[in-house]
């Protein structure tokens, strides 16, 4: 009987032939990601069980990537970026992306020019960008989000302090193999979808809990005719239905990508067997499909967004790992391009290069021509705020974060979760929705079924592909 | 582990996230730092929206913030619903109710990385029971933890409910982690 790629990526770093699924294994891992929010406890869960002088396993597998709380002026979480600079340069890792204005004293101010800050924002975003995702590769980080890289063809998946501080010193970690679920979507993404509503369709269906312990992979030609981008919405959100990861299958706009940033060249494709076994199969016709928004205060209490039409909405978000990618953000531009939003939106690129491309394409996703709006200038004339990179409102932070629900509000969100307080205030109610979605509410202040406005496809151009 | 875990029941419903658990808020703070750790426990809890927080009625503080020194629960055994910890990967979560005191909870089913952290990180101990406690259990019960039996009795309303093996992650609970569990079985030296 055949595997999947999750049960032939595990065998392969467990140095076996094969695994099935329950089956508890050692493996060796390929990264170890880490952020400003847990890598302080993590280094000092390292430094404890280790001993103060101890190394890293390998100092160019560790990756360190601050991204929650930085524009803040709370000491606390300038201090723990200071822990991250020490770290590294008592374990000489090279791959550290420090925010280099955040110099300890009050709100730091953003960096000047996006393109020229070693800082790249959120880490599921820049470790593609980066270049520290490969097919067929292993990627723990502590953050639940780290799923996000399963798109590329990985294994990947979030872990805690301990578990992080364990690679650390030694490269392994133990993982149960995960039964998986495979999810088929037929036919064409059409021009009114994003990966977003594919996601919450499958939460709505099978629920928070409905892929506990187990993987999600996306297959069929509905897969293939999403953007490498869209495919990281779809891998980002498998956590949100309890799963251990979320794969793809890897095809030309994959190894285009890999092959033009990895780091390394030593990976290997992994492929699904045909006759892999199955936890349970699951399928949608893409042309039957709606957009889709998930209500207050669960990703899996999905809805059709033209059903929710009476729901007066306060504000909208564009941002995070699951909302904030270039693909996104022009997706929003072109709704909103020559219109005016109705709501305070606000509006965060996913990193540094997301905010960079920003600037120098246009709503097309073209380089913009001299004279003509870039998808920043275009959000900024429909009237958005705009924020420097960062995980800012998604997981709410410190008080004083961009975005942030401080009120009892209602808000349409490009990002993943909706749990009571996640943004901000615990009574706040936080609806999930495509980029499209979102920006159609934006312009009318109310849930919108973006099919009033998006007539024809819409083009993203080169944009995020290499 | 000890054989018998013994505390005031804190009842909660289903899809308890760690938001929930331990708003991020206060994820600032580094573990590492006792003080620092110690505010764990203080807010552990504190996002659960006030008609689930203690239930059956709600409205029960799980950490008395009146004094501002506190960061102990009165209530050592939580007990949940379904999907226990789902959301984020955030350790401080099973962390926060260890520094409050808590032992142990049981919930019917738990989101993997909360119960995988709870385990690696040896901070309590998440049993699972097939029955719906958080009805039938109210805020304030006195409960018993048999370990070795799988029991747990409810010394309030005098029943006695049966709780799922621990399975394959006992010997992780038993040495106290998995540094601990890696040193007993000479992964680590």
């Amino acid at each position: 009987m055949g595997m999947t790629i999750t049960e032939k990526i595990l065998a392969r770093h467990a140095g076996k032939a094969r695994v099935a699924p329950g089956e508890n294994v050692w493996v060796n891992v390929d990264i170890l990601m880490t952020h400003d929010v847990c890598g302080p406890g993590t280094i000092g869960i390292f430094n404890e069980q280790f001993g103060a002088g101890a190394k890293v396993w390998d100092p160019d597998r560790v990756v360190i990537i601050p991204d929650h709380y930085i524009f803040t002026a709370d000491a606390i979480c300038h201090r723990n970026i200071q822990t991250l600079r020490d770290f590294v340069k008592a374990q000489g890792i090279r791959y550290y992306y420090d925010p280099d204005f955040v110099k300890g004293d009050g709100m730091p101010s953003p960096y000047r020019d996006p393109s020229q800050t070693r800082y790249k924002g959120v880490c599921h975003k820049a470790l593609p960008e980066e270049g520290h995702v490969r097919p067929g590769e292993i990627l723990l980080g502590t953050d639940s989000h780290t799923c996000t890289a399963g798109a590329l063809g990985q294994f990947a998946t979030g872990v805690g302090n301990t578990d992080a501080a364990f690679v650390l010193g030694t490269g392994k970690t133990w993982l149960k193999v995960p039964a998986t679920m495979k999810f088929v979507f037929h036919g064409h993404i059409p021009p009114y979808l994003s990966a977003k509503d594919l996601i919450l369709a499958v939460i709505g269906r099978i629920s928070v809990s409905g892929a506990t312990y187990r993987s999600l992979y996306f297959t069929g030609e509905g897969i293939a005719s999403l953007t490498l981008e869209d495919r990281m919405t779809l891998t980002n959100m498998a956590i949100e239905a309890g799963g251990k990861n979320g794969v793809c299958d890897v095809d030309e706009k994959t190894l285009r990508y890999v092959r033009s940033r990895s780091t390394r060249d030593d990976w290997e494709v992994v492929e699904e067997d045909d006759d892999a076994s199955y936890h349970s199969v699951h399928e949608w016709d893409l042309g039957a499909m709606e957009p889709l928004v998930a209500k207050p205060h669960s990703p899996d209490n999905t809805a059709a967004a033209r059903e929710c039409a009476d729901v007066k909405l306060d504000r909208a978000y564009v941002g995070s790992c699951t909302g904030g990618k270039i693909t996104d953000m022009i997706f929003v531009a072109s709704l909103l391009a020559g219109r005016e939003v109705k709501i305070p939106t606000f509006v965060v690129p996913g990193s540094t290069e997301v905010h960079a491309d920003m600037l120098r394409l246009n709503v097309r996703g073209q380089e913009k021509a001299a004279g003509e709006k870039s998808i920043w200038e275009t959000l900024e004339a429909a009237g958005c705020q705009m924020g420097a990179s960062s995980c800012a409102a998604c997981l709410g932070g410190p008080k004083d974060t961009f975005g942030r629900l401080n009120e009892p509000i209602n808000c349409i969100s490009t990002t993943n979760r909706n749990f009571p307080g996640r943004m901000g205030h615990k009574q706040a109610g936080v609806f999930l929705a495509s980029p499209l979605t979102v920006a159609a509410s934006a312009l009318t202040g109310h849930v919108t079924d973006p099919r009033e406005f998006v007539t024809k496809p819409i083009a993203t151009g080169e944009a995020g592909t290499v | 582990m000890q054989d018998i875990i013994t505390g005031i029941a804190y009842v909660v419903g289903d899809d308890v996230d760690t938001d929930q658990i331990i708003p991020a808020e206060y994820l600032m703070y580094n573990p590492s730092v006792p003080a620092e750790r110690k505010l764990f426990g203080r807010y552990a809890m504190v996002g659960v929206p006030p008609a689930g927080a203690g239930l059956p009625k709600g409205r029960v503080p799980f950490v008395d913030q009146t004094d501002e020194s506190n960061s102990r629960s009165r209530f050592s055994i939580v007990i949940g619903g379904r999907n226990f910890g789902c959301g984020s990967s955030r350790e401080h979560a099973p962390l926060a109710l260890a520094e409050a005191g808590v032992q142990a909870v049981v919930a019917e089913d738990y989101a993997r990385i909360f119960f995988r952290n709870s385990v690696n990180g040896g901070y309590l101990v998440p049993f699972q029971c097939a029955q719906r406690l958080c009805e039938s259990v109210q805020t304030g019960d006195e409960l018993e933890i048999r370990v070795a039996e799988g029991l747990l009795r409810n010394k309030t309303r005098n029943t006695t409910h049966k709780l799922e093996p621990l399975g394959d992650v006992a010997p992780i609970i038993e040495a106290g982690g998995v540094f601990e569990y890696a040193k007993r079985t000479g992964m680590l030296k």
